[in-house]
């Protein structure tokens, strides 16, 4: 390929991505404000758009547009400034190897799991930069309390990935939802094949799953935020457009959080009965569909449970999810040696 | 020190999740008040509605009000003797009766207080003004409130 034709490639691969992530990113709020409300017995927003309220998330956006743009007197106003465009880029980078059909990928790297948990752990770092200069109790807690708590996610979503990738014998995502596209067992003529959620990684998703949720620091692991204790956190001093970048990046981390664990272990935008070459056409819809069961599961959390200390994420994190996920890479190893 | 060790909440968790589950489809009881409204039960506290004709102008009302929200006024007069070569009699006429709303705490004491059942509740919400002296209502006003006082239940035998 020609160095143009490269990079007219990368820009429309770009803005489809951006526009499909940042609209979904619009429907997950949507979501939240929505199924938050109805958990709670009210009927949440209502009259935005005319009908259920669905253009709350537009009007809020709007509003937030308007806001004056304050950066506080004692802020280190560069990397004030710098901090939320570091967490929606970082988060918007881990689109750049999710698939959602077997050629609708951006770039399918042969380290893709590493790549991605690498990048998506730099949002942290953009939580630590706002929480350090925007010069404010409150702020700099929340971002220690983020830093902190990276110690105690960090690494069982990394173990719990592992034993994934151990299990497909490859890094790519591709190639990881491929591992599960193949035939499993054949009962008479039928040839099943299942996700590895379903072959032994049960243990290994609920640990994905509660490090995700951690990692996006939502309740009930949100200590970094805990507006009854530390007003906003870091977000404290933030508004206007960049407490926006902050907010689209937590939803766009969801989605891609979501994405990630389906693709892991639900088998990503492959599934039963769907004939391959309807892949690269289905496949963006299966994703989806996998995705919102997660994005709800994650809302519906969000509305249930109540808030940890963060030593109780420590002791829960390094003496029972670390534990479990060695275990579990152990015994998927055995299996993957002896089958 | 040792330090307790957090059990695992189980099924509390679980509990929970299906409690939210199963709030969210259920439908809300919200009544969307400008568009659809609720009909107050009949004896609810809305507004207090006055009787001048059975006003004695006692004053025990404004003395009890926890509040102090109402204000009344009056001056005696005197009436012709009913009958010929009666005496003339003086009695108390109403000047002046009205009630804060805006302090009022709907307690209903004056109600429960008035010798001669000159207060009434109404079961009428909607009075709310832009300017905190509409909340001011006079006599004229409280008389009007008169009309939708609901039936008094008959007294038990």
């Amino acid at each position: 390929m020609t160095t143009g034709l490269f990079a007219l490639d990368t820009a429309i691969k770009v803005v489809v991505v951006l526009a499909a992530m940042l609209s979904g990113a619009l429907v997950v709020i949507f979501a939240e404000l929505k199924i938050g409300a109805h958990m709670q017995h009210r009927p949440g927003p209502y009259y935005a758009g005319g009908r259920f309220g669905w253009a709350q998330p537009l009007a809020d956006g709007l509003k937030f547009l308007q806001k004056e743009d304050l950066v506080p007197n004692g802020a280190d106003s560069r990397v004030f400034r710098a901090a939320p465009y570091l967490v929606v880029s970082a988060t918007l980078a881990t689109f750049v190897v999710i698939p959602f059909g077997p050629d609708l990928v951006v770039r399918d790297l042969d380290l893709g799991v590493f790549y991605l948990l690498a990048i998506s752990s730099i949002t942290t770092l953009g939580v630590l930069m706002a929480g350090w200069a925007s010069a404010n109790k409150y702020s700099l807690i929340g971002g220690l309390r983020a830093a902190a708590q990276l110690i105690a996610y960090e690494l069982p979503l990394l173990l719990a990935a592992v034993a994934v990738v151990v299990q497909a014998g490859t890094m790519s995502l591709n190639g990881i939802v491929e591992a599960q596209a193949e035939t499993f067992i054949t009962v008479g003529s039928f040839d099943i094949s299942v996700p590895f959620l379903l072959k032994g990684q049960l243990i290994g998703f609920a640990i994905f799953m509660i490090a995700a949720v951690a990692e996006l620091s939502r309740i009930p692991f949100d200590m970094p935020i805990a507006e009854s204790e530390l007003t906003m956190g870091y977000l404290t001093e933030y508004s206007g457009i960049r407490f926006t970048m902050f907010f689209l990046g937590e939803y766009l981390a969801i989605i891609s959080m979501a994405a990630v664990a389906a693709t892991l272990y639900l088998g990503g935008y492959w599934a039963p009965f769907v004939p391959e070459n309807l892949l690269n056409a289905a496949g963006p819809l299966i994703l989806g569909a996998k995705v919102a069961l997660l994005v709800f599961i994650i809302i519906w959390i969000r509305w249930t449970w109540p808030r940890l200390r963060e030593d109780q994420l420590q002791d829960m994190a390094w003496r029972w999810l670390i534990p479990l996920a060695l275990a579990n890479i152990v015994i998927a190893g055995i299996f993957k040696v002896a089958f | 020190m040792s330090q307790k060790r957090i059990a695992f909440p189980f099924p509390g968790l679980f509990k929970g999740m299906w409690v939210t589950l199963r709030t969210l489809f259920r439908k809300t009881p919200t009544v969307f008040y400008p568009d659809e409204k609720e009909i107050p039960v009949p004896r609810a506290r809305g507004v207090i509605s006055l009787d001048t004709d059975a006003c004695t102008v006692c004053m025990l009302c404004a003395r009890e009000c926890p509040d102090w929200c109402i204000y009344i006024e009056g001056h005696k007069e005197e009436v012709p003797p009913a009958k010929e070569g009666g005496r003339v009699r003086t009695r108390a006429k109403l000047d002046r009766f009205d009630i804060d709303y805006a302090l009022c705490m709907y307690c209903g004491i004056c109600v429960e207080v008035c010798p001669f059942d000159a207060l009434f509740w109404s079961p009428e919400y909607e009075y709310s003004e832009h300017s905190i002296a509409g909340m001011l209502h006079d006599k004229e006003r409280l008389t009007e409130w008169l009309a939708t006082v609901p039936e008094a239940p008959a007294v038990e035998s």
